[in-house]
């Protein structure tokens, strides 16, 4: 098919490309076979050996890194969540705790409040029994002063007025009886 | 020069070596470009991940991004026992994008636009998947032929279809790529021979060669997708062909 050595320049005139044709040219053939084992299996052998491994390493590192670090950040986080449950936790007791001492402490004032108002009610009511007693005695005593201030009126009274007193025991019953209406 | 098309395709000598059985052996624009695919591949995924940073810098980003984008391309389709051909697989796709990408830039060579270079990696792959399909599967690798739960009287023929699909995969594997590279650049080179040629013409040309002008931009645009694709495509076939030779039955 191609009759020109491959060393000419090229053959210019349209003409001659039709007999020419560079990819069909044969006698180059040996030269690009042999130029493309020898490149291609040096290729393949620096990729396999070396490139590839060292950029298979290079990821495998990075996703190692990463993974890792994911995993310390969820560990930190399940820690810090950790530390704020407890904190909520120790916060809610700590109110509890208050609410209890506040509730009992209210309860023990109250108790005693009311103990207070007892005792005083009953020395109150015991005074009040007393001043009732020495009432009702001066009372009785005022009666019985009231009989005798008027059996002596009532006496001196009649004396004046008929000249002789009466017997004392007369008087003392109308007086009594004078009292009763 | 300018205006011949197939000029670019054209391997020169840039010195001979001598001659192996009648045929030359020489170190050509071919090599040339193919050491260079060399250089930036081993300067991308070695230097640039020689410090192995944690947070990795650009190159070395691009460097993990080439390795996971292939590992996840692979296990997708064959699944992770295909993981032991993944360096074969990102060796093949760096090889073919870096050469693609090369033969974009102006005045060089694309090394991939040769059907010899398409043909011997489509067979590095149709090889390795006959010899692991057998090794690994031994006869059992012929179920790749028998696809189960079709009726018995249409079986000869499904297999007779099957066998010749596995036999041109390296065909339609390898014309793909090389007929991608070679046709994007004619039509590259013929736009850019336009704007050339109008621009000979005075002002009125010069008008008249802003079309093609645009459209050799958005070639160039679409050529780079293009190098980047076929480079995929032919990754993934690889896959899925590799995928056959592991998991024979369909």
């Amino acid at each position: 098919m191609a009759t020109s050595t491959p060393t000419s320049t090229g053959t210019v005139a349209p003409s001659g490309a039709k007999g020419h044709f560079p990819p069909f040219a044969k006698e180059t053939f040996a030269s690009q076979i042999l130029w493309l084992v020898i490149v291609f299996v040096a290729l393949y052998l620096l990729m396999s050996r070396v490139a590839l491994p060292r950029v298979g390493s290079i990821l495998a590192a990075r996703k190692a890194r990463i993974e890792g670090d994911l995993a310390a950040a969820e560990k930190l986080k399940a820690d810090s969540d950790a530390a704020i449950a407890a904190y909520e936790k120790a916060l809610s007791d700590a109110r509890a705790r208050a609410q209890a001492l506040a509730n009992e402490v209210q309860a023990k004032q109250a108790a005693a409040a009311e103990e207070n108002r007892k005792a005083l009610e009953a020395q109150l009511n015991v005074r009040i029994a007393e001043a009732e007693k020495s009432i009702a005695a001066t009372r009785t005593a005022a009666m019985a002063n009231v009989t005798s201030i008027a059996a002596e009126a009532a006496t001196a009274i009649v004396e004046r007025l008929i000249g002789t007193a009466p017997a004392g025991a007369t008087v003392e019953a109308a007086v009594a009886e004078a009292l009763k209406r | 020069m300018a205006a011949d098309p197939i000029h670019q395709f054209e391997i020169k000598n840039l010195f001979s070596l001598g001659h192996v059985g009648g045929q030359e052996i020489a170190f050509t624009n071919s090599t040339l470009f193919m050491l260079i695919a060399f250089a930036i591949i081993t300067a991308l995924m070695i230097g640039a991940t020689a410090s192995r940073a944690l947070v990795p810098g650009r190159m070395q980003a691009v460097a993990e991004m080439s390795y996971e984008f292939i590992a996840t391309t692979l296990r997708s389709s064959a699944g992770t026992e295909g993981m032991k051909f993944f360096p074969l697989v990102f060796t093949l796709f760096m090889f073919i994008v870096t050469l693609n990408m090369i033969g974009i830039v102006p005045y060089t060579f694309t090394v991939t636009s040769h059907i010899i270079i398409t043909v011997m990696l489509s067979m590095l792959v149709f090889l390795t998947v006959i010899v692991y399909g057998f090794w690994k599967n031994g006869l059992r690798f012929f179920k790749l032929f028998v696809p189960s739960g079709i009726p018995i009287y249409i079986l000869p023929l499904v297999t007779l279809i099957e066998v010749m699909s596995f036999l041109s995969r390296p065909i339609s594997h390898s014309v793909r790529l090389f007929a991608n590279m070679l046709a994007g650049h004619i039509t590259l080179k013929v736009f850019g021979s336009f704007v050339t040629m109008l621009g000979g013409l005075g002002l009125v040309g010069w008008i008249g060669a802003v079309l093609p002008l645009s459209l050799t931009v958005a070639l160039t645009a679409l050529e780079l997708l293009v190098a980047f694709l076929q480079a995929y495509v032919f990754t993934i076939l690889t896959c899925i062909y590799l995928n056959d030779s592991i998991h024979p039955g369909h």
